[in-house]
């Protein structure tokens, strides 16, 4: 059987992949293999990502949207769009009107519930406000459910934050 | 602890032991982190390259976990080391790319490692033998606060952890399980699962044997989402999936045992007396047969080998393990050679 890709060499590697909900079979050679992985590696989950691109860029005006640059590392929404990645921390607050429905469409949400790191300096001063209020939330259901140990954890990131804040206020 | 010592040693994933390891061959959990005042790795100038190496260095030093742990510069390895890092498992293709500024920091016992300035700043991997998914995510969530202690991690309580990718915003959290399928793959059920999990939003990949080469008999199944939920939900969801799966390739192994007896026997000893006297053999071929031996063993029908001898042998017959086992280049008909040669020679002491 020859390579589906090249259709040169002899087919030696034998893929099963899903596109579109729809599984396939593909008969590689060992180079469009080595290719192949590669590829699925950097496009690990990113086919959804350029769907909800596509899809998103429909309501934008390319003019507003290109104009729009990071302040910090220099990127437009325009790059971010070709490349899929963003340039650094900050762009999520350059394009976070853009990035709010786009994350929904990836990830069906847009509000995180997870985990909170121990020491927070977050990206925006306003943001610390809004974290200090979500642990003291949290603190709150952890007493109530008589998690103690969790709740210890909780107390400590609050004094740890309010600690920062002091400090970015005497500044 | 140097890299050329891994060769002896056996990657704690591949022991064979754990939960459901007649099915499972590894659970895996992984989370991206990036710090907050410098670019994401690909938009890294040399400076600040070393900048997040130094800064992840330090912190790792602090994490009790990771007392004695290997710290590489990639650009100190050639092609032959990387390859070996990847056919274990240990860090992704991508790691291997010679532009920017990346390391890679090694557990001893292989269950943890740190890949620096991949796609994201850290991307730190817990892997465990077996079925362990929730055992991998506590250990995982350990290490994430002691570094998030010396570490200034991007967050925002909106949308919670930073990524270079939005795919993997939120908590950058990827559960992924290695399974191995063979019944439902010979009865021709595999596509119905696969599409199924797929429908629910996982991912399906095959194993990269010989680091390219899939084989037919083994998928691995990863979540897609990571935001909108808690780190411990998304775990639940993928093992809840998992058990379904599992649960599919038990009754159909049974279903095979007890009406396909002949065919299942025939498969299975056929496939143990070729590795036992093959003088050349592909990697790809090794994975098959290696995979039906696995069966046999599982089934019981196979006495006298155990698991890890068999997880053993997928890893060292693969073309950067066995270079290093020589420790030459190897042509391709040369490692053909070899892998003949070291499966015959495992399993002759075997009756
Ligand atoms: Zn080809
Ligand atoms: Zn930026």
């Amino acid at each position: 059987m020859l390579c589906d890709l090249c259709g040169k060499n002899e087919a030696t590697v034998h893929l099963t992949e899903i596109i579109d909900n729809q599984v396939t079979e593909l008969h590689l050679c060992e180079e469009c293999a080595r290719n192949k992985s590669i590829e699925m590696e950097q496009q690990f989950g990113l086919g959804d990502l350029l769907a909800g691109l596509a899809e998103f860029g429909k309501g934008i005006e390319e003019t507003e949207s290109s104009r729009l640059k990071c302040s910090k590392c220099g990127i437009s929404y325009e790059d971010f769009k070709k490349i899929g990645k963003l340039g650094c921390s900050q762009c999520y607050i350059t394009f976070k009107r853009y990035l709010s429905s786009l994350l929904k469409k990836i990830h069906g949400s847009n509000k995180h519930i997870g985990k909170t790191p121990l020491k927070v300096t977050a990206v925006a001063d306003k943001d610390k406000k809004n974290i200090l209020e979500d642990l003291r939330q949290k603190l709150q259901k952890a007493i109530e459910a008589e998690e103690f140990e969790e709740a210890a954890r909780i107390r400590d990131q609050i004094r740890e934050l309010e600690k920062v804040n002091r400090k970015n206020e005497n500044r | 602890m140097r890299i050329d010592d891994l060769i002896n040693h056996t990657s704690e994933w591949l022991k064979g032991s754990g939960p459901y390891s007649n099915i499972v061959i590894s659970s895996r959990v992984r989370l991206a982190r990036n710090l907050n005042s410098i670019p994401f790795p690909h938009r890294l100038n040399k400076k600040q390259g070393q900048e997040v190496i130094d800064a992840v260095r330090t912190a790792v030093e602090k994490v009790d976990f990771l007392k004695g742990s290997l710290f590489i510069d990639m650009q100190q390895l050639d092609a032959l080391d990387k390859q070996f890092l990847i056919e274990r498992h240990l860090m992704s293709y991508e790691h291997a790319r010679p532009d920017n500024y990346r390391a890679l920091v090694l557990e001893k016992s292989e269950i943890i490692s740190i890949m620096i300035n991949e796609e994201d700043h850290l991307r730190i991997q817990v892997m465990q033998s077996g079925f362990s998914l929730f055992e991998a995510w506590s250990i995982m969530n350990r290490i994430d606060d002691v570094l998030s202690e010396h570490l200034d991690f991007a967050f925002l309580s909106e949308w919670g952890y930073l990524t270079s990718c939005p795919t993997n915003t939120g908590t950058g959290l990827r559960g992924s399980v290695m399974l191995h399928l063979p019944a439902l793959v010979m009865s021709r059920q595999i596509n119905r699962v696969l599409s199924a999990i797929a429908k629910l939003s996982f991912t399906t990949r095959g194993l990269y044997g010989e680091g390219t080469e899939a084989s037919g008999n083994f998928f691995q199944v990863s979540n897609q989402v990571a935001l909108g939920h808690k780190e411990e939900e998304i775990i639940s969801n993928i093992n809840a999936l998992i058990k379904q799966v599992i649960e599919q390739e038990e009754q159909m192994r049974q279903h095979l045992f007890t009406h396909q007896r002949a065919i299942l026997e025939d498969k299975i000893w056929r496939s143990f007396g070729i590795l036992k006297s093959a003088f050349i053999i592909s990697s790809q071929e090794t994975i098959d047969l290696l995979s039906m031996l696995r069966l046999g063993v599982d089934l019981d029908i196979i006495k006298d080998i155990d698991r890890s001898t068999i997880n053993r042998l997928f890893l060292i017959t693969q073309p950067a393990h066995l270079q290093k086992i020589e420790n030459k280049r190897l042509s391709s008909h040369e490692r053909d050679v070899k892998r003949a040669e070291i499966i015959r020679k495992t399993l002759e002491k075997i009756s």
